[in-house]
């Protein structure tokens, strides 16, 4: 019914409406309890991809800095940081694929730069570089600097979304 | 006791150097000579606004052509009060962009151009004071070494000049060996000396010193001759030796004292390799020299008989790697084709269609992380990789490189190398081979580079690899080794009136003796534009270029780093109109000491490693990419705009008297073909190598007296040699060759070439003239005008 659903943050009411009305069709459940279940599910989900990705912008802050301070070397640093850019890309490519499975599309686009610029990152690294975070060029023309700025983005940005995923999420759950 | 040097007051308006540009410097300079502006005491009064000095005179280059001093320039003088100037580090081996240090850097910004330090760290000096001290006294927070531009505040406490911490004298320190007096620290060696070397105690050691170690690596049996000439290498009584070669499989050689004859041992499995004994393939030099030598007698035989054409670099490369993983050392490799065989197997990249493209230059960067990952793990254990590429076909040596650059190597190119076809080629690789084995070698280096507290390193050129912060890890150090820094400035250096650079070099003797090498240099602070484009030091600004636009060339594009390089005139000259003039005049303007960067940046552009729309092939450009960044700046220059003389009319007028030889001291001339003539002899000299061109009716006394031929067709093709004969005008020449060969540690070969195969060499080196894919230099003045004013 159109007025008894309250008005989504996210976006106008309409479209929320519309995905509840093909769950209930598809999965021929009660028509509010499955609904919210997804809604939840996929934001518990996105919610603890969310942290790790927290966790790991933080990781790489503790590891840039720690180069920045001399207590470990340019190759341990990057052998370290090389190892988590594969994980840190999948997890936010899972991100953004549950939120366009559950046609949330202000998250999507939300996640959709990020996810890019991650894919792109990684493809743009020259043949004769050893990774995103090449050694011997992590101290030329400010990359550390700017390996830190990204970071350091990346993790207000993740920080964010937590933030809305944990308003959804609640909002699932009470709603459940 | 006496009065103390207090914190240096503001620098008073020192003279500008009114003959910067005209006192001629020999290269010889004992460190820290006296600069020019002791010269002139008269105008130390004068400051630098009231009076236009030299380097700030107005030229116009669209209407001055000769602006070329008739003798090799020499860098700029800081304006430094006399007495810190006397005692500043040489600039040879220390040199800045600008000699004079913005404010802030926001007004560099303004300038327009780029700032850096030029080292030559290790250079052959003539002159080098060494203190042996139980303590070598530094700083407390930030380490800097004691160094001449430090302050006593009073006898016991000193000032640092990079981070301005005061420190207490120690009580060793007080003691003056060398006046045998006591009380004064400020008359110590290392308060007087701005380059010095200390022996280091045990504190500077994180294992025992290495011997030297010293493996060869090769494919070829080319060195083999000048390794047996040469064989007492640097080192001591440890110094050890050893030899791979591989061509599909990997061969050792067992050396073992007590052996009758050396044992080969050969490695076929390259996926996989092993050390097939533990010991006895590096073995000690002196103790089993025999062997070594019967080696060396035996192995061209053995290469005689292969025909293999398939290399498996990379595996022997790990193989050589292992062997040298517990010591360190230094690892030779020649190579004469593309490795394609097993790990690191290349491709080859270079279409030749595409040699004389006018577009952008494909396959300047690496195609495989391979060697650069090799590089590095050899320099986690100090070894490194000097490569020698002795092949006419295309070895991709953008990847090979590396192996060098991150090691610490260095990298010699040969690429019409036949021991029967190109003797001049031949005799090249030999002298430089001789020089490789004799010169002075470090082991286990570490550099630092520190400044002045608001000034930091944001980029570094070299072959070296940066470990952390400012600290270059060097397992091997040269005395051919040349190293460039850019540096921004972060804070802003308001209370300071002068700036310190001090570059520490701690290594290995051959000997096994751990030294440090400390260089301090210190600069003015300004903050008026034109202070900062009358301290410019044209010649720095071209070299750091160079390392810039290589760099962008690797990781943008070629076009990429011309049009920057263009941007870089472009923009200073029209940064230098608008802030600098106060009379706006027609033409295009420059200050008298950036007048030749035009022309240095028309020859960096026309530099076989920039160059497009010129055949060039993709080898021969890295290797002068190579080069620009490995050089020593005075090489550079060379390399980039060498020096053209004419010497078919040498005279004794103002020749120099050295070692009872008069060395006669030709004219530098422009690199114009209207400078040239059918009736005379030019030598150009570029730096590693040299041509002496003969013209077509050139005088027969010069044919006769010095070439020693009848008539200009009896010249040979392939001459480089110049015939010994007992004219005087024979000697002086040979002399003038010989003092130009004598400034520099390597042998540049000599061309003697005629006028018919004149032609082909007009397009790449008179770089003035036009081209058919290429500028003169009047119209590339023109092209920096127009954009001026836009």
């Amino acid at each position: 019914m159109q007025g008894t659903l309250p008005s989504s943050p996210l976006g106008g009411s309409t479209t929320v409406q519309h995905v509840s009305h093909t769950v209930e069709e598809g999965t021929g459940k009660g028509p509010s309890t499955g609904r919210w279940k997804m809604e939840a599910v996929v934001f518990i989900l996105s919610l603890v991809d969310c942290c790790a990705l927290i966790f790991l912008s933080v990781y790489f802050i503790i590891t840039l800095s720690d180069l920045e301070c001399d207590y470990i070397n340019a190759r341990a640093c990057c052998s370290k940081l090389n190892k988590w850019v594969i994980p840190e890309m999948v997890g936010q490519c899972l991100s953004t694929m549950l939120m366009l499975v559950s046609m949330h599309w202000f998250t999507f686009f939300l996640n959709l730069p990020v996810a890019a610029w991650n894919i792109y990152r990684y493809v743009k690294v020259p043949l004769g570089n050893m990774g995103v975070f090449d050694p011997t060029e992590i101290h030329n023309r400010g990359q550390l600097k700017s390996h830190m700025k990204e970071a350091m983005i990346k993790l207000g940005y993740h920080l964010l979304c937590f933030f809305i995923y944990l308003y959804s999420m609640i909002l699932a759950l009470i709603n459940d | 006791g006496g009065h103390y040097p207090s914190l240096p007051l503001g620098y008073q308006n020192a003279a500008p150097p009114l003959t910067q540009t005209l006192v001629p410097v020999p290269l010889s300079q004992p460190l820290g000579g006296p600069g020019p502006a002791q010269l002139s005491p008269s105008l130390a009064a004068m400051s630098l606004q009231s009076s236009t000095p030299e380097a700030l005179r107005v030229v116009n280059l669209l209407q001055e052509r000769n602006l070329l001093p008739p003798i090799p320039i020499p860098p700029p003088t800081p304006c430094l009060q006399q007495d810190l100037q006397k005692i500043n580090c040489n600039p040879e081996v220390f040199r800045s962009t600008l000699t004079s240090i913005p404010q802030t850097q926001s007004l560099l910004n303004k300038a327009k151009m780029p700032l850096g330090l030029l080292l030559h760290p290790f250079k052959d000096l003539s002159q080098l004071p060494v203190v042996t001290s139980s303590t070598i006294v530094r700083c407390r927070s930030c380490r800097t070494y004691i160094n001449p531009f430090v302050s006593f505040l009073d006898q016991r406490r000193w000032k640092c000049n990079l981070c301005y911490r005061v420190n207490d004298v120690p009580e060793e320190f007080m003691y003056n060996p060398v006046s045998r007096s006591y009380g004064e620290p400020h008359k110590r060696p290392e308060v007087q000396n701005a380059t010095i070397e200390f022996i280091a105690p045990s504190e500077y050691m994180l294992r025992p010193p290495q011997p030297a170690v010293y493996l060869f690596h090769s494919s070829t049996c080319v060195f083999c001759q000048s390794l047996l000439d040469n064989i007492k290498l640097p080192g001591d009584s440890r110094t050890k030796i050893g030899f791979v070669t591989f061509d599909s499989t990997i061969h050792f050689y067992n050396l073992q004292e007590g052996l009758s004859q050396p044992q080969m041992l050969i490695v076929s499995d390259i996926d996989d390799i092993f050390l097939p004994t533990p010991d006895s393939l590096l073995v000690n030099l002196n103790e089993c020299k025999e062997l070594v030598q019967d080696l060396l007698k035996s192995l061209p035989t053995l290469f005689q008989k292969t025909m293999e054409t398939q290399s498996a670099l990379g595996s022997a490369l790990q193989a050589a790697y292992k062997l040298l993983l517990p010591t360190g050392g230094r690892m030779s490799v020649f190579q004469t084709q593309l490795p394609n065989l097993g790990v690191g197997a290349l491709q080859s990249r270079e279409d030749p269609n595409q040699r004389a493209s006018a577009k952008d230059v494909q396959h300047l960067s690496p195609a495989t992380d391979f060697y650069k990952k090799l590089a590095l793990d050899c320099s986690g254990q100090q070894v490194a990789v000097d490569l020698f590429l002795l092949s006419s076909q295309y070895c991709d040596l953008a990847s090979l490189g590396c192996i060098s650059r991150y090691s610490a190597g260095s990298v010699y190119y040969y690429p019409s190398y036949h021991h029967q076809h190109n003797p001049a080629q031949v005799e090249c690789f030999q002298r430089d081979l001789k020089r490789y084995l004799t010169r002075k070698i470090g082991f286990e280096a570490v550099m630092r580079i520190r400044c002045s507290k608001g000034m930091s390193i944001h980029t570094f050129h070299g072959n070296f690899f940066v470990r952390s912060t400012d600290l270059l890890s060097l397992p091997n150090v040269n005395p051919d080794a040349g190293f460039a820094v850019q540096m921004s400035i972060e804070e802003n250096l308001d209370d300071m009136q002068i700036v310190s650079f001090q570059a520490a070099l701690l290594y290995t003797s051959s000997k096994g003796e751990r030294r440090i090498r400390v260089h301090t240099l210190c600069l003015p602070v300004v903050n008026s534009l034109s202070d900062i484009f009358a301290g410019a030091d044209v010649q720095a600004i071209t070299g750091l270029l160079a390392c810039m636009a290589v760099d962008r060339s690797a990781t943008a594009s070629l076009s990429d780093a011309r049009d920057a390089m263009t941007n870089a005139a472009i923009d200073s000259l029209a940064s230098y109109r608008q802030s600098v003039l106060s009379i706006q005049q027609p033409g295009l303007l420059a200050p008298a000491c950036l007048r030749l960067f035009p022309l240095f940046i028309l020859a960096l552009l026309k530099q076989k490693a920039f160059r497009t729309g010129t055949s060039t092939r993709l080898d021969d450009r890295l290797f002068a990419m190579c080069q620009l960044k490995y050089q020593p700046l005075v090489y550079s220059m060379l390399m980039i705009h060498p020096a053209l003389y004419r010497v078919d009319d040498l005279s004794d007028e103002g020749a120099l008297n050295i070692n009872e030889r008069t060395v006669p001291q030709p004219r530098v001339l422009q690199l114009s073909v209207e400078k040239l003539s059918r009736e005379a002899a030019f030598l150009m000299d570029a730096g590693t190598v040299m041509y002496l061109w003969v013209g077509r009716s050139c005088q027969p006394a010069f044919l006769t007296q010095v070439l020693g031929v009848s008539s200009y067709a009896a010249v040979p093709d392939n001459l480089h040699l110049l015939p010994e004969l007992d004219t005087a005008e024979s000697q002086r020449t040979r002399a003038f060759i010989g003092w130009l060969r004598d400034q520099r540690p390597f042998f540049p070969p000599l061309h003697v070439i005629r006028w018919v195969s004149f032609l082909g060499f007009i397009r790449s080196n008179m770089i003035e003239d036009r081209t058919e894919s290429a500028l003169s230099y009047y119209e590339f003045l023109l092209h920096l005008q127009q954009q001026i004013s836009k």
